[in-house]
């Protein structure tokens, strides 16, 4: 069987810092990383590999740095690369995203199951995973926890659907966006790393992707527009409350209310 | 250069260039003070009829024949949304045996619900859920389509703006309505550090998720408004890939990391009878139940419920701490959190140094106060009862 998964690389930490004056991110000595949700994506693809048989393809949209991510797949035992990136891709909101992934994915024509992560710790959406599905015109399941069993045209597995957990029987080809208790990733290998070190690989541009529309791909091809980006209101007041049991409860229950946790 | 969010601009030679790694966010356009750096834009698509478009269409999100909660919210914000336009609010309700269902949502001020029974549609599935909605999308043309950030929406509402190529924002936090009928929509990203304030100016229906407990609820009102559009079901659309072969509910939710509402006691509960009365405040606020490392070392608690260094990290909505002093460790796992409310007999407890809203005064005093507060002044309209 072909295993895709999708990997994107994000800012490394949440500690993200706002220039307030400016109101942009401050960016200096971030170091970026494979985004964390696509590590426990990758491994169930590897899993299966390991199980089954078959190969693992990553495929990852990003600028040229991007490589990275690429090849630490190679050293937690994805087999092929692909790095799509162009400056046409430039400025993709997840419809865009998904579009150009879901492209690459149709020309690898013979994928059985894609894997994503549930969210990226950066845009953090959950939007692309569903987006790719749609657009290849495949079943897809969200928040996968667990995989039960694989047949030869279908898949059984367990979601988590907040308010319990759903067991679902997917036909195969189909594309799944994983939760961190799916499984515990390996390690990267050192031995992986250096049999891996001349893997070539593969860059797309969007002249690559045969049939695809330019106007779907980057900006032109997203329907969001970011038009400003700023800190969190600052946390609120501080206030400390003297007074009887009964006056100290009365307003703690009108604050909370206020507040709309009750 | 150093206003690029992306590292997106270099300088070579004195050459201003950009690099792969811009987002074409335009915020250095917005910087220039000489106005040097500008976009050019193909112009994708027709121009937008914004005329065409009107009303707010509310995914209702049911499970096990329930309306879940987040669906009143959304139509709390969409009647607001509505308002400012002059226009209304109109809901999509798909499953099986939903009548009364459908009629309750009337109590809630929406002007028609369209009403999908099958029993192919008794449980979510992601095929025939999408084709429906995009199918209501395309007859009536809603100006804004709002869904709940749940396991369901989150896994619907991208699958729908694909097939309608249009614009989806996560997690909103605040959402309003230009004249034009522009949805401003403020979400936070990079797990809440950075907000950012998007639009969708040049597709319709714009589309948006909110979580649970984000927005007010509609009050429910004393009569009915609006009608109930029985629709048929196209057999065609009910095709799917995938089978659903078992739902167990969760018995409870006790893990504090995923908890909106943590209820946390330290020593000053003093034996174990008071952690079972923070323990009733926790299910009266519906939150789940934390303590510090003392009373794990006591035996009095799990280590799971164990909130700091060497316990969890938590960032819920809402934290309410009973008699902790507020020692470093303990804050530096839940130090996260919204709203931080602290019951402690000591003025002087550090603890109050960080909470937000800071009560001086017996534990074993106020807490059975609260509840009972809490509990008189619940809304018997504000959740739905099934009839
Ligand atoms: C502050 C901010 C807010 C934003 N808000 C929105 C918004 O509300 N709506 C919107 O449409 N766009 C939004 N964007 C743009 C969005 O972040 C990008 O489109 C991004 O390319 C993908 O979205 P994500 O990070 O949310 O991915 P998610 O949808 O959370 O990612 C899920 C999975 O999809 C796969 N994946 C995602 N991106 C890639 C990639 N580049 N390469 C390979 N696999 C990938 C991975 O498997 C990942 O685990 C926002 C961007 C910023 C900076
Ligand atoms: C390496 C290390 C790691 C640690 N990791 C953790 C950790 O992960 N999590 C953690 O919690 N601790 C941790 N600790 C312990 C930490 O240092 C504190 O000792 C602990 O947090 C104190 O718990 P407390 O606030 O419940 O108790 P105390 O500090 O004893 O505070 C009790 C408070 O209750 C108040 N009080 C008493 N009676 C009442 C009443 N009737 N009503 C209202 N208030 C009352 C008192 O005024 C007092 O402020 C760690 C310590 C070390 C050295």
């Amino acid at each position: 069987m072909h295993f895709v998964v999708c990997i994107k690389q994000v800012p490394e930490g949440t500690e993200v810092e706002i220039d307030e004056e400016k109101g942009i991110l401050k960016r200096e000595g971030v170091e970026s990383k494979l985004n964390v949700y696509d590590t426990y994506a990758l491994e169930a693809a590897v899993a299966l590999k390991e199980e089954f048989g078959g190969s693992v393809t990553v495929i990852s949209m990003g600028p040229p740095q991007a490589e990275a991510v690429i090849r630490e797949s190679y050293m937690l035992g994805a087999d092929e690369g692909y790095l799509l990136s162009d400056r046409v891709f430039a400025g993709a909101d997840t419809l865009a995203t998904s579009y150009t992934l879901a492209s690459a994915i149709r020309q690898l024509s013979d994928a059985d199951i894609i894997f994503c992560g549930m969210q990226t710790t950066d845009g953090d959406t959950a939007q692309v995973g569903p987006g790719i599905a749609e657009l290849l015109g495949l079943p897809h399941a969200s928040y996968v926890k667990r995989l039960c069993t694989l047949e030869a045209d279908a898949i059984i597995l367990e979601t988590d659907m907040g308010d319990g957990i759903e067991s679902l029987k997917i036909e195969l080809p189909c594309l799944l966006t994983v939760t961190n208790e799916i499984n515990q990733p390996r390690l990267p290998s050192f031995r992986l790393k250096q049999g891996t070190k001349n893997r070539p690989v593969t860059i797309w541009d969007h002249q690559a992707l045969v049939g695809a529309k330019q106007g779907y791909f980057g900006l032109d091809g997203s329907p969001t527009q970011v038009e400003r980006i700023f800190p969190p209101p600052k946390s609120q007041e501080q206030v400390i409350w003297q007074g009887t049991p009964f006056e100290l409860s009365q307003r703690m229950c009108a604050k909370l209310r206020e507040l709309k946790y009750i | 250069m150093e206003v690029c969010p992306f590292e997106g601009i270099t300088m070579e030679g004195g050459q201003v260039e950009f690099t792969d790694a811009c987002r074409l966010c335009r915020v250095c356009i917005k910087a220039c003070p000489t106005g040097a750096i500008w976009l050019e834009q193909s112009d994708a698509g027709p121009i937008l009829e914004r005329d065409k478009y009107k009303d707010v269409l509310i995914f209702a999100e049911q499970r096990q024949g329930r309306i879940q909660p987040v669906t009143y919210e959304l139509i709390g914000k969409g009647l607001e949304l509505a308002r400012c336009l002059g226009q209304e609010v109109i809901v999509f309700l798909a499953g099986r045996d939903l009548k009364a269902q459908a009629h309750e949502l009337l109590l809630y001020g929406v002007s028609r619900v369209y009403l999908y029974e099958h029993k192919a549609l008794e449980h979510f599935r992601i095929e025939p859920y999408t084709s429906l909605i995009v199918d209501l999308v395309n007859d009536t043309l809603p100006n804004i389509l709002l869904m709940g950030a749940t396991p369901v929406g989150r896994s619907l509402a991208p699958r729908v703006a694909a097939r309608l190529r249009t614009g989806l924002t996560a997690d909103c936090t605040s959402l309003s309505v230009k004249e034009n009928g522009d949805l401003v929509q403020t979400r936070p990203a990079f797990g809440g550090d950075v907000m950012a304030q998007i639009i969708t100016p040049r597709h319709r229906p714009q589309m948006a998720t909110v979580r649970h407990k984000v927005m007010a609820s509609a009050p429910r009102l004393a009569e009915p408004k609006g009608e109930v559009k029985e629709c048929a079901v196209d057999e065609s659309k009910l095709k799917s890939g995938i089978a659903v072969l078992k739902f167990e509910p969760y018995q409870i939710t006790t893990s504090i990391s995923d908890a909106e509402i943590v209820v946390a006691g330290g020593r000053g509960v003093g034996r174990p009878e008071g952690l079972k009365l923070l323990e009733q405040l926790a299910v009266e606020v519906g939150g789940a139940l934390g303590v510090t490392r003392p009373l794990v070392e006591q035996g009095w608690a799990d280590y799971t419920m164990q909130i700091g260094m060497s316990g969890r990290t938590i960032r819920p909505r809402l934290y309410i701490g009973c008699g902790i002093s507020g020692a470093i460790q303990h804050v530096a796992g839940m130090r996260g959190a919204e709203a931080i409310f602290a019951i402690n007999s000591d003025p002087n407890a550090p603890i109050f140094d960080i909470a937000h809203y800071g009560l001086v005064g017996d534990m074993y005093e106020i807490v059975p106060h609260l509840i009972a507060m809490i509990r008189e002044g619940d809304d018997p309209n504000g959740v739905f009862q099934l009839s």
